[in-house]
């Protein structure tokens, strides 16, 4: 069984209130607070899936889909 | 089974306020549940009152919410009419150590198998930030303009000197270990504590100058280390985390179903079938 791959996140913006943790503990930098407080994946390229943006979400708005 | 079966979708988003740690402690005891492959009829969450009692009304659990620091009251009841459930109380540090002080550590004492989570921002956040008995000297409140001259008490020790048979401590920086806990705790047969550090940016946070949600994470992620550490002979104002108690005791429910059955055996209960058996002042 090889490393899980990004296939997409699926971010709920209405439940999103763009605290930051996500993208604060990100080890790869990939998420970003935009613009209307709400997080959005900047560089989903350099994502590993190891999923603590969505371990960590207090509002359960983010999720990691794996391939 | 998916996060969202856990949830009742309806209440989101959440009350909490941006950051809230209590937010990562529904999502960590989700896990937990997730992992533990509990089905979530065979649970009942009972919660007192506070910012951390409303978690109970995002689970689709059977919950409770009930008066402020009687949870514990409400689900001995519960359990002891129903031992086959598994009872989940999440209080906060207010609600289980100030207002609901005597319920928790009498419910340690019993052993009864219940399992709370103690979810620790060191304040009254729902109602304007006024220090509590865990927010510790020298700490500002908008009670404490000139600072806190309250000693606090340790949840740790108070659970393990009541006599909880699981005692454990997490933050919600170390979610992995979050979920872990409550899982022990879940499992673990008798009174179990998982006391879980949260943050409160709103007040606490602001109050004290310790920066936004994340900022009192990297902070809480500082001042603790492993229970039996080396760091913490060297330093002893850190914060232990971890497993602190995990024993075996006679457990309240499967004990008192014993002295049924001893007073059956006697005939001092009246058997429901037979409609036999001596009936004595209050046991009748």
């Amino acid at each position: 069984m090889g490393k899980p791959k990004l296939k997409e996140h699926k971010i709920n913006r209405r439940w999103c209130k763009g605290c930051g943790i996500c993208a604060h503990f990100c080890p790869k930098n990939v998420l970003e607070i935009d613009e209307k407080e709400k997080v959005v994946a900047a560089r989903p390229e350099d994502c590993i899936a190891c999923k603590l943006c969505e371990l960590r979400c207090p509002d359960l708005a983010i999720e990691v889909i794996t391939k | 089974m998916a996060v969202k079966d856990y949830i009742r979708e309806r209440f989101f988003p959440q009350m909490w306020c941006p950051g809230c740690g209590h937010g990562i402690i529904l999502n960590g005891l989700i896990r937990a549940v997730e992992e533990l492959g509990i089905n979530k009829n065979d649970i009942v969450m009972v919660s007192g009152i506070g910012c951390s009692a409303r978690i109970s009304g995002y689970l689709d659990f059977h919950t409770m919410h009930t008066l402020h620091g009687r949870a514990l009251a409400f689900a001995t009841g519960i359990k002891m009419s129903r031992p086959e459930l598994n009872l989940l109380v999440p209080m906060g540090d207010g609600d289980a150590l100030a207002i609901g002080g005597n319920h928790f550590i009498h419910a340690a004492r019993r052993n009864i198998d219940i399992t709370v989570i103690v979810m620790n921002n060191r304040v009254y956040g729902m109602t304007g930030g006024q220090f509590s008995p865990l927010s510790g000297y020298g700490s500002l409140a908008t009670t404490a303009p000139y600072t806190n001259i309250d000693h606090p008490f340790d949840a740790v020790d108070i659970a393990k000197s009541a006599g909880a048979t699981f005692v454990a401590r997490s933050t919600t920086y170390h979610i992995r270990q979050l979920t872990d806990l409550i899982k022990k705790a879940i499992t673990h047969k008798g009174f179990s504590v998982v006391e879980i550090l949260s943050q409160c940016p709103t007040y606490y946070g602001r109050k004290n100058r310790e920066g936004n949600a994340y900022e009192m994470m990297e902070l809480m992620k500082q001042i603790t280390t492993p229970v039996g550490s080396k760091a913490k002979k060297e330093n002893p104002d850190l914060v232990e985390t971890g497993v602190f108690v995990e024993i075996d005791k006679p457990e309240y429910c499967a004990q008192y179903e014993k002295i049924i059955e001893r007073a059956k055996k006697d005939g001092l209960v009246r058997s429901p079938s037979t409609g036999r058996g001596r009936v004595s002042p209050g046991l009748g």
